[in-house]
């Protein structure tokens, strides 16, 4: 267990460099510099800012530039914020998306295993129907829809929740952003486990237990919640990716100020600092997280074995 | 062996009589199966209509989709509503666009977005799939790796890399979105390469000398396209969806054309004073969306029965 554990974390070390050295190479060969703006800078000046930045060096050294300073955890200054470095901006807004993302993801885990056991459960029934149905609103109600359809009815209709904003993640800052990022995944979420539990109780050694007189709370928690996680946690893998780009989505139209925006905006203006920064930490979270999936995976299922 | 003439015309008319029993095929099964679901063919001709609407139901507007109605633009809360007379069906948008005629050419963007996108990533996910699943040994597992390691990019900032900076045009849209979504196809089809591979007639066409892409391209993938076909369907309304997000953030496609996410993003900006700049476009993209996943899980139920 020990050595697939620590096998699937140097296995992410490879895979960090190709999407870095990917990144890195796909800003670099577009047109347009950082600097290239509508009032032209005196050439001297523009010298003078290129060589601070190594703009003016081969793309090959810059890469090898920014991967040493990437060793000593130094994303590099922000292009467009001069006084900012990229770590200062990221350690400033990356608590509020993880806020919103852990929040998610929790509401999204909660929700939908319970609505998927519940409807398993009652199979047929209409609670199963009203779930289901639920089920398929979600999946085609995407992040950005819902966005402006929460807005339209908390803030502008009913004057609930403000409609946009942060404020050190009080409570009604968040419902929204929350909300408009798990209604998808609490959907997909519950279908996948309904399934996955009505496969369940019709197995052998669920019988069994019923045949042994065993309670139905502990036929339901002790038998068969563990085989109907397995492909509940295969999904958290692609839901964990889902909601992280989401929160471009949610960053952007809340304004909630997380990283998000900071992407879309270092993209528009071409600051290579902050678009490679913000890329570097998804991927690195993705990555790591699909390795803890995988462990988890091993942990939960008897029949694999490393 | 004497046989009479009398008998052979006893023999030809009892053969007269008797119809001809027709096998059912894979295919016809299917169908039949398909049709008995309704939710699938509701959502089958549901999907006609909007695509036939999204094509030809711009002819039937005076107005165009990058014309400006300056009378309407006077005051677009009052009179850019929906209103039959002047020809604004679902009314106008901030600057007195047509929103009939926008959401219709939205459609066409996003239908054909979704449609090509997907497109590109069967014929990429397929060939790969296939290839992979069939030479096997280390090529495969090299193969599979490279798609694990793919398969942890976050993708859409790469896409939004992509967009932003080499231009907003409709080709690379189809390219990016399509290029990211292969790898679900690619591992679906080289499951089932894996358990065709050993089958008689691939054994048969490989002792009589046919070569490896030939084999792959003429005997595996058409006996994969049953899976194919069903995943491409719920693959198209992904496809949508990503255009339309991507649209949303301001990276889609280029003014003054348009697609359904971003008339969701315009109409969400605006929807305090004009609320049907947001519903109508957000109305065609749910349904379409809820239309392609039960023709999607039809499909599946017709193709694939033992899955249900």
């Amino acid at each position: 267990m020990f050595t697939f554990i620590s096998k699937r974390i140097l296995e992410a070390i490879p895979t960090l460099l190709v999407l870095i050295t990917i990144s890195f190479f796909l800003m670099h060969a577009a047109p347009g510099s950082p600097f290239s703006s509508e009032r032209a800078l005196p050439a001297e000046v523009l010298a003078n800012i290129n060589a601070k930045y190594h703009l003016d060096e081969p793309v090959i050294n810059q890469y090898f530039y920014y991967l040493g300073g990437l060793l000593q955890g130094d994303l590099g200054p922000s292009f467009r914020y001069k006084d900012f470095t990229i770590n200062e901006l990221i350690a400033q807004s990356f608590p509020v998306s993880a806020e919103i993302g852990i929040w998610s993801f929790l509401v999204a885990l909660i929700l939908g295993v319970g609505c998927g056991i519940i409807a398993a459960l009652r199979q047929n029934s209409w609670v199963d129907y009203s779930v289901m149905a639920f089920a398929n609103l979600g999946i085609v109600l995407p992040n950005f829809v819902l966005a402006p359809l929460c807005i339209l009815f908390f803030s502008i209709y009913n004057h609930w929740l403000p409609p946009g904003g942060w404020n050190g993640g009080a409570w009604p800052y968040l419902i929204m952003p929350v909300i408009a990022m798990s209604t998808s995944y609490i959907a997909q979420i519950a279908r996948i486990t309904r399934g996955s539990m009505i496969e369940t109780m019709h197995s052998n050694f669920i019988r069994t237990a019923h045949a042994k007189g065993l309670p139905k709370h502990r036929i339901i928690f002790q038998h068969a919640l563990r085989p109907t996680m397995l492909p509940v946690i295969s999904y958290l893998g692609p839901a964990f990716v889902g909601i992280v780009t989401g929160s471009v989505i949610v960053d952007v139209y809340f304004g909630t100020g997380g990283i998000g925006q900071h992407f879309i905006n270092g993209a528009l203006n071409r600051d290579y600092s902050m678009v490679m920064g913000v890329t570097i930490l998804v991927g690195t979270l993705t990555i790591l997280f699909n390795a803890v999936v995988d462990i988890l995976y091993a942990v939960i299922d008897p029949k694999i074995r490393y | 062996m004497i046989t009479t003439q009398d008998k052979i015309q006893a023999i030809e008319q009892f053969a007269e009589q008797v119809t001809e029993v027709e096998g059912r095929s894979l295919w016809q099964d299917a169908r039949r199966r398909f049709f008995s679901n309704h939710a699938a063919v509701i959502s089958l001709i549901l999907l006609t209509l909007i695509t036939v609407v999204s094509l030809l139901g711009p002819l039937f507007s005076q107005w165009n989709y990058d014309d400006i109605d300056w009378e309407a633009l006077s005051d677009i809360s009052v009179l850019g509503r929906p209103n039959i007379e002047n020809g604004h069906y679902f009314g106008t948008d901030t600057l007195g666009r047509d929103i009939f005629v926008r959401t219709l050419q939205g459609g066409q963007i996003s239908l054909l977005v979704g449609i090509m996108g997907s497109a590109v990533a069967i014929v990429i996910g397929t060939l790969y799939g296939a290839a992979s699943g069939y030479i096997g040994g280390r090529v495969d597992s090299v193969m599979m790796r490279f798609l694990e390691i793919l398969n942890s990019f976050p993708f859409m900032f790469f896409v939004i890399i992509l967009m932003t900076l080499f231009g907003r045009h409709i080709f690379l849209i189809f390219v990016a979105i399509g290029a990211i979504s292969w790898l679900d196809m690619a591992r679906i089809v080289r499951g089932q390469t894996l358990s065709l591979k050993n089958k008689e007639y691939i054994e048969a066409a490989y002792a009589c000398g046919v070569s490896t892409p030939k084999i792959i391209l003429r005997h595996i993938v058409p006996n994969v396209l049953g899976i194919v076909v069903v995943y491409a369907t719920l693959l198209v309304p992904n496809m949508i969806l990503l255009e339309s997000f991507i649209s949303f953030l301001g990276l889609g496609v280029q003014e003054p054309m348009t697609s359904w996410g971003a008339l969701i993003s315009e109409g969400a900006q605006n929807m305090e004073i004009a609320v049907w700049q947001l519903a109508w476009p957000l109305a065609f993209l749910v349904v379409t969306l809820f239309c392609f996943n039960f023709l999607g899980d039809g499909l599946r139920d017709a193709l694939d029965p033992k899955d249900r």
